[in-house]
């Protein structure tokens, strides 16, 4: 514990982010998840002698709308470049990527803390670039060390990759997963990506590093590679801070190396050490030729981007007051959010529309598996009933029902009021005349009470509400029977 | 010789055009002629006996239907480094000895279209790398006019299969002068055109800003026919050039009236010996005769075009050949590690001018000598641009040598670096990009064999270059003057 | 200047393996033609650009559509080795 608060972590991030698009980044094979090996593969994607690539306009459309979400700059030219080296799973034994001249520069990413706050962390870079094959490792434990074999899938191969770079400005594992978080929402709300962990659309890798607190120096970084989960990185990342202020702590020193983090043991293993650099010579792809962006294409796209998270995140907590959990269920649900501002706009009480939508509708979204907006509660509806409850027309428990029979397509809350006669009584002459006749019908209560067990005035009101057949007001119920009883 | 074989691709298209003459007849009488002597020659690694029979057979039937074929009938040998779906195709190359290419290039497929009939696929420099064709790992071919000498290269047996009557149009690929050096040592016409006019896709990659697909023929007019069936656009390659195409075999025109041909001084042909120089200067003046205007112009970068073009093409060859890795097709020589694997096969796989240029070309792009070679030979490069730029403002036309002797003896250059000359006057055109031709224009040597006149346009001027080409072989025809050795 | 190739290194770079005889060799024919590229060091390039492409081109594209791909039998048949429906290749030892 001490020993934490000696030191602050220093994180980066490195994404690599699958683009939804219909075919490859080069070629026009299709690109989706899964499927027979193999079948999805031409000369261009399985480098065949002679085969050439043809840049997919849609994945450099993708990739510039995901800048400008950002706040990226998006130069004026941009190249692909090879980046040169020997793998199984790389067909050409080069990837067509981008070394210095990217589609984006620079940018940020607006994360929020679970305890509402929000911070930044800048991005150095995203570029455009190729998706490696997929292969398996046989005769061991699945892995490659101590594998006897392995077996290769092309249907991945050229599948178009954005490579997300973060400056260090992460400070612990629960904003790098926030941060991932924040990414993940806006390139899903952009459509450029349905960035599924699980499926391999999204893959990161963190530096993590530690210095003293307070210090602006950089410690040696340690790449944590084999995360597969949001819950992964959290706890990888843990995992490394602690060993990274044991080896300190102990009088060590931090090696710079890729470690691999293993789910099952839940600690982080050297891979190899950083030394051995790969030389990539880069060089510009003689095959493709330059982008050229021009600011009518920006504009066009830039109208593309739909409102994003931030916004309305911010107009959640700050305006109409919701906590963290609540703001971050409706903007992960866009339509939800959508019909969630229009109950609010309707009824003019965000608390309540949170209060309904986040309660009882979502419940019954959830058992009758019907969405919440697409169900036949529209938001005028639920502003009327809304203007029930505070008016005190009708108190909780009607309320609730309401909310029951609405769903189940009874139409207006006010109809159905006035129709059944359901609305809360606070005709004080008419609760009087009920607790009389409860009150006699329940002596040995009444005598309780007037002993010192005074919670029977929760079985006494319970019993007015129920002569009233539920209407009548239950606050003033119980001051009623209080006045009568003492 | 049947005379069948004898005639050109015009006469040949127009006769079996017009029923004259059946493509199933020529077709027989070239294949008889590839039996007679193609065991001297060694122009194909693979005959396409069946495949050339089946494609006439079409051809006609396609005649009988009342279509045009620009090529109706016309025998064609490819190159092997173009790929023909079901043909073996193999770069001349052990790594690739065995592969059956399952597509057809582009440019192969519009010769195929507009009628050409497939004889068989013609030996190479292994992957495109040599002068001579003695860098094939698969098979020797021979001059026609001198069996034991070079037919030069790397295009070497296209070209003498066109100069031995065993095809009327030999599909060839242009980098620093693989179509223009055979074909002046073969005494036919062989041309490259403007880099983009003719698709990359299906090439088997060599430098892939420098590599063109180009005709060899016995006349101009035979090459003006191929190049209009094969050039324009494809989108499958990114480099290839948008743009119409100004149909050449109509712009063939008798003299050279008004024409302003420029004279490179620096390209000094007393260098190359008496009768060498005589012949050049004799070539000159035949093209003053013809009316046309002789004018000095200067290539002040031209002593440098060896250093510029063996820097960039084996940078761009060593990462093209880098896919050449047992994983996918061709030979695999097998190992303990996927790494012994690759460095296993690449040994057994690569001749040793191969391996040079990749050694050279990784060498090139590695850190630390990236911007003092790559970079420095693409500066250097734009420089050549620059100089023909301002060069074609004072004429309209290039001449020049095709290459700095006649054919050679076999084993005759066993430095690297003087086989390496043999481009020097070829490699200018190539770095900027511009059409180019070599046509027949005389005899030197004892035994007096083959030379050719380069000639070289601006940018896209492929009809005026073909057009001025034409008057000059009309009024010499050299070709005819001497016979071949088969 | 006459240089020295590291030729091992960058044979290794280039997965290609050598005898000490190549070796050796190579190194004396690349040597040899490395003193003939050093001219390029007499170039003054400082106010020339690199060439991107010889011939000006930008933006070359393709819509976002799928076109027919290879069939997995023809694919499957150029292996050197295969093991069902996939490429298999000897051990990796280590990831890039």
């Amino acid at each position: 514990m001490i020993a934490r608060a000696k030191y602050e972590a220093v994180i980066g991030i490195e994404c690599h982010v699958e683009l939804t698009t219909r075919s490859k980044m080069f070629c026009g094979c299709a690109n989706e998840f899964g499927g027979e090996p193999n079948t999805k593969v031409c000369p261009v994607c399985l480098a065949l002698p002679g085969a050439l690539p043809v840049a997919n306009k849609e994945a450099i459309e993708h990739m510039i709308r995901a800048g400008l979400a950002f706040g990226a700059k998006i130069p004026e030219f941009s190249k692909f470049d090879r980046k040169n080296y020997f793998y199984p799973d790389m067909p050409k034994d080069y990837q067509i990527s981008q070394y210095d001249m990217p589609l984006t520069l620079g940018g940020s990413v607006r994360y929020w803390l679970d305890d509402g706050t929000s911070k930044e962390c800048r991005l150095t870079r995203i570029h455009l670039e190729e998706d490696t094959g997929k292969s398996v490792h046989a005769g061991g434990d699945g892995r490659i060390a101590g594998s006897a074999y392995s077996l290769i899938d092309f249907n991945r191969a050229g599948v178009p990759l954005m490579e997300c770079v973060s400056e260090p400005d992460l400070r612990s594992a629960e904003e790098a997963v926030a941060y991932l978080e924040a990414l993940k929402r806006t390139f899903v709300l952009l459509g450029v990506s349905d960035v599924k962990m699980e499926e391999g659309s999204l893959r990161c890798d963190a530096n993590v590093s530690i210095r003293p607190a307070g210090s602006n120096e950089l410690g040696t970084k340690a790449e944590i590679k084999n995360m597969n989960s949001f819950r992964s990185v959290f706890r990888a990342i843990e995992s490394e801070i602690a060993r990274q202020i044991d080896v300190l702590e102990s009088g060590g020193r931090v090696v710079q190396e890729t470690r691999g983090w293993d789910e099952s043991q839940g600690v982080t293993h050297s891979m190899r050490s950083k030394e051995e650099a790969h030389d990539y010579r880069y060089f510009p792809d003689p095959d493709l030729v330059p982008l050229e962006i021009d600011t009518a294409l920006i504009d066009r796209l830039r109208k593309t981007i739909p409102a994003l998270p931030t916004e309305r995140f911010e107009r959640y907590l700050h305006e109409y007051e919701l906590d963290p959990k609540q703001a971050t269920q409706l903007i992960d649900n866009l339509p939800l959010a959508r019909y969630f501002d229009e109950c609010v706009a309707a009824s003019g009480n965000a608390k309540q529309c949170t209060n309904f939508v986040l309660g009882d509708l979502s419940r019954l979204a959830n058992e009758t598996s019907i969405a919440v907006y697409a169900s036949p509660v529209t938001p005028a509806l639920l502003a009327e009933l809304i203007g029930l409850v505070e008016t005190k027309t009708v108190n909780s428990k009607i309320a609730k029902e309401l909310v029951e029979r609405m769903w189940a397509g009874e139409g207006s809350p006010k109809a159905i009021v006035e129709k059944e006669g359901l609305a809360q009584t606070s005709d004080t002459g008419e609760i009087e005349r009920l607790i009389a006749d409860v009150l006699s019908a329940n002596e040995k209560a009444v005598a309780d009470y007037k002993s010192g067990k005074t919670n029977i005035l929760g079985f006494l009101t319970g019993q007015v509400m129920k002569a009233s057949r539920g209407k009548a007001n239950p606050a003033l119920v119980t001051e009623l029977l209080r006045k009568r009883l003492d | 010789m049947n005379e069948l074989v004898r005639r050109s691709a015009a006469e040949i298209a127009r006769d079996v055009g017009a029923k004259r003459l059946s493509a199933r007849e020529v077709t027989e009488a070239v294949l008889a002629r590839v039996d007679e002597v193609d065991d001297k020659l060694g122009c194909y690694l693979t005959r396409l006996n069946e495949l050339a029979r089946s494609s006439a057979q079409r051809v006609d039937e396609r005649i009988a239907a009342g279509e045009t074929l620009p090529l109706a009938g016309v025998p064609v040998a490819v190159k092997d480094n173009m790929c023909l779906t079901g043909t073996r195709t193999t770069a001349g190359s052990k790594i690739l000895e065995n592969w059956i290419a399952p597509y057809t290039a582009t440019a192969v497929q519009r010769i195929l279209d507009a009628g050409g009939v497939p004889i068989g696929k013609t030996n190479l420099d292994e992957f495109a790398m040599g002068s001579s064709c003695e860098n094939s790992a698969l098979g020797v071919t021979r001059n026609p006019y001198d069996l034991g000498r070079v037919p030069g290269g790397s295009s070497g047996g296209s070209a003498a299969a066109v100069g031995g009557y065993e095809a009327a149009i030999g599909l060839g690929s242009d980098t620093g002068g693989s179509i223009r050096e055979p074909g002046a040592f073969c005494n036919v016409v062989g041309f490259k055109p403007t880099y983009g006019r003719v698709s990359r896709y299906g090439l088997i990659a060599f430098a892939s800003s420098l590599d063109q697909i180009g005709p060899l023929a016995r006349t101009v007019e035979d090459a003006a026919l191929a190049y209009d069936a094969m050039a324009g656009h494809d989108p499958m390659d990114s480099t290839s050039i948008d743009r119409p195409v100004e149909l050449t075999a109509i712009a063939l025109r008798g003299d050279l009236k008004g024409v302003k041909i420029g004279i490179v001084k620096e390209f000094v042909t007393a260098k190359l010996g008496q009768e060498i120089d005589a012949l050049y200067r004799r070539a000159y003046s035949e093209l003053a005769a013809l009316g046309a205007e002789l004018v000095d112009v200067s290539l002040p970068t031209a002593d440098y075009g060896l250093a510029t073009y063996y820097l960039i093409a084996p940078a761009e060859c060593s990462s093209n050949l880098a896919r050449f890795d047992g994983v996918r097709y061709g030979l695999r020589v097998d190992g303990d590690d996927v790494g012994q694997m690759y460095e296993n096969t690449r040994a057994a796989g690569f001749g040793p001018e191969v391996k040079r240029r990749i050694l050279i070309g990784t060498y090139a792009l590695s850190s630390g000598y990236y911007d003092a070679y790559y970079v420095k030979a693409q500066k250097a490069r734009t420089m050549f641009a620059q100089d023909f730029r301002k060069a074609f403002e004072r004429c309209d036309l290039i001449a020049a040598p095709a290459a700095s002797s006649p054919p050679f003896e076999f084993n005759s250059k066993s430095d690297p670096y003087s086989m390496y000359m043999m481009d020097y006057y070829t490699i200018p055109m190539s770095l900027a990009g511009l059409p180019a031709l070599s046509v027949p224009c005389g005899y030197a040597g004892s035994p007096q064999l083959p030379m050719g006149l380069q000639l070289c346009g601006p940018l896209f001027q492929e009809a005026k270059l073909l057009g001025a080409a034409h008057a000059y072989e009309q009024a010499t025809k050299y070709a005819t003057k001497v016979a071949v050795a088969v | 200047m006459s240089e020295k190739i590291d030729v091992r290194y960058v044979a290794k770079l280039a997965r290609i393996a050598l005898s000490e005889e190549e070796v050796a060799r190579f190194g004396e024919q690349l040597g040899n033609l490395l003193e003939h590229v050093n001219v390029l060091s007499e170039l003054d390039t400082a106010a020339v650009p690199a060439t991107a492409q010889v011939v000006e081109s930008r933006n070359v594209e393709r819509p976002d559509d799928v076109l027919p791909c290879l069939d997995r039998e023809t694919v499957l048949a150029m292996a050197p080795q295969r093991q069902g429906g996939f490429f298999r290749v000897p051990r990796i030892i280590a990831e890039p």
